[in-house]
């Protein structure tokens, strides 16, 4: 494996309350890696990404990452479990809220740019409209396209698709793969569904219950580029269910 | 509409072969009064109640000292605008109202500002805000005639010192209603404190802001009037005392249709700024719906 770009190394978080969320979390991630982060509620997973972003402190060990990117902001994009989108703003002021925070130049700079991925994701239509005239689903596409805007090399994405119905999920995934299929982005994706996890990843990590662990990290060497008749493979089914043991056992060991 | 079958199609468990149809009603709607629009129908009703009024007074020979005539009202009111000191007395009132109105906006927004966006000062002076907010804010009003004399100043500070809690209570409700996700979303795109104030908590408490101004407003009329009464040479509530004391009910009536006037006039520009600045909240899009 090529020099990592991103390095968790020995993560431990206590937040104030005395609650252990992550201990002990290490793990390396290469270039370009699509990696998932599968595990039970509360195990600490969207703690992980707040640590990532700097939103937590950390209480021992330490994250390193390096990307090519204009500033440190623009080196991750984040996708949330809502889309949080402001209600007063248009889909695509909604899309350019990064570039409205450096300035009105940068904005009007980046205008064309959300234009095009409002158009990847089926939302060209959508541009003037306000969050309300918007389904959940596209909701949720406009909050990815405000992630991509300042082509970040990493994304990280919190159980993007969790409030979503399983039509528009498996539409979504779809369009994912294809975004990562295109430029090969570093990936950091926090999921409840292991046939999502196993179906986009490259490899993924099992967490075990909080305190959260690294469990296993499985290796995902699905042929690419994966399309939904990935999932009735014998080789999907057999990895699925290998992650599913792994999950029950860590269930078993803490309980 | 539904049919009544034949009998004999009833079996041994009592129960009938019954079929239900649904299609547009037949016929012209029946028109209900209810389906006219809300202005017409009260604006007719008070029509009605003000004419009714006239002609009980007429009828029944009401002395003018005691219940005038909607007609000697409106006289009045003619009269006072054109050759009398309405149009001066308005003036004064309005500037009292407005004045107080904007300081107590611009004071209580700040308040809120510092209050959410500092735990020390949220420690401090909130409590005392809780306090001083039980004090009777009219009962102020004499003191400020002894420090800032009769003129229009000690009349705006009546008038703001009331106007300012509803902001400041509304504000400060408004600007912490922001989740805590929607302030990670915000620092993970690289805002500064300042923008997450300006960007998402300000338009956020919007609507919150704007229903503290529509109390505000309200308690800015009463605030000038009440504050006029204490002590005053000009002004809408002067003028209610002053004929108070010449038994003058009719100028008094006309001063009160001119304070109901500029009440309903500001909670209106109220409403609308409200309605512009927050078309996206919760409570506008279901009253756009028609509910
Ligand atoms: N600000 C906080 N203060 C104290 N405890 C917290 C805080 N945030 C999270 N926790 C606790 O840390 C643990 C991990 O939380 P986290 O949100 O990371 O879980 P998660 O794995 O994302 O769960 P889910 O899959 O349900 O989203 C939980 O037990 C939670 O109660
Ligand atoms: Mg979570």
């Amino acid at each position: 494996m090529s020099e990592p770009v991103m390095v968790f190394d020995h993560v431990t978080k206590q937040y104030p309350n005395g609650t252990v969320a992550v201990d002990d979390f290490h793990l390396d991630v290469a270039d370009g890696e699509f990696v998932s982060i599968v595990g039970p509620s509360g195990c600490g997973k969207s703690t992980m990404l707040k640590l990532i972003m700097g939103l937590e402190p950390l209480t021992r060990g330490s994250i390193t990452y390096r990307a090519q990117a204009r500033d440190e902001s623009a080196m991750t994009g984040m996708v949330f479990q809502q889309p949080l989108l402001l209600a007063w703003h248009t889909v695509l002021d909604n899309v350019l809220v990064p570039s409205t925070l450096q300035g009105r130049a940068q904005r009007r700079a980046d205008e064309p740019r959300a234009r095009e991925l409002l158009a990847m994701l089926g939302l060209a239509d959508f541009a003037e409209r306000h969050p309300y005239e918007l389904s959940g689903g596209m909701q949720q596409r406009v909050g990815i396209a405000r992630a991509l805007l300042h082509d970040p090399r990493i994304l990280l994405m919190d159980e993007p698709f969790g409030a979503l119905d399983a039509m528009t999920r498996d539409q979504l995934t779809m369009d994912l793969l294809d975004i990562w299929e295109r430029d090969r982005k570093t990936v950091v994706f926090i999921t409840h569904s292991i046939s999502e996890a196993v179906l986009l990843s490259d490899r993924v990590v099992v967490m075990t219950p909080r305190p959260g662990r690294v469990a296993d990290v499985v290796d995902i060497d699905l042929p690419r580029p994966r399309t939904l008749q990935t999932i009735s493979t014998p080789e999907f089914g057999r990895l699925a269910a290998h992650i599913r043991s792994v999950l029950d056992t860590a269930e078993m060991v803490t309980a | 509409m539904t049919t009544q079958l034949p009998r004999t199609a009833v079996d041994d468990h009592g129960q009938h072969d019954l079929s239900v149809r649904r299609q547009p009603p037949s016929g012209a709607e029946r028109k209900r009064l209810s389906d006219l629009p809300g202005w017409l129908l009260s604006s007719t009703t008070v029509l009605l109640l003000v004419i009714g009024w006239e002609i009980a007074v007429r009828t029944a020979d009401v002395s003018a000292i005691l219940f005038p005539a909607p007609s000697g009202v409106i006289e009045a009111l003619v009269t006072g605008f054109t050759d009398g000191p309405f149009v001066r007395h308005t003036l004064v009132t309005l500037q009292e109202i407005v004045y107080g109105f904007a300081f107590a906006v611009v004071a209580g927004l700040l308040t809120a500002v510092w209050v959410t966006s500092s735990r020390l000062a949220e420690k401090i002076v909130l409590p005392i805000v809780v306090v001083l907010q039980t004090v009777p804010k009219v009962a102020l009003a004499p003191l400020f005639l002894v420090w800032f004399g009769f003129g229009m100043e000690s009349k705006i500070l009546t008038t703001a010192l009331i106007a300012f809690f509803p902001v400041l209570i509304n504000a400060t409700l408004g600007f912490n209603s922001t989740s805590s996700e929607q302030v990670n979303m915000m620092r993970s795109f690289g805002a500064t404190r300042l923008q997450v104030l300006t960007r998402l908590r300000l338009p956020t408490a919007v609507p919150s802001i704007i229903a503290g101004l529509d109390v505000a407003v309200v308690l800015s009329v009463i605030g000038a009037i009440v504050a006029e009464f204490v002590g005053s040479q000009a002004g809408l509530g002067y003028l209610i005392i002053a004929s108070n004391t010449s038994l003058d009910t009719t100028t008094m009536f006309a001063a009160l249709v001119v304070l109901s006037v500029i009440g309903l006039t500001l909670h209106y520009i109220v409403v609308l700024a409200g309605r512009r600045l927050a078309f996206w909240s919760e409570e506008n899009r279901s009253r756009h719906a028609g509910l």
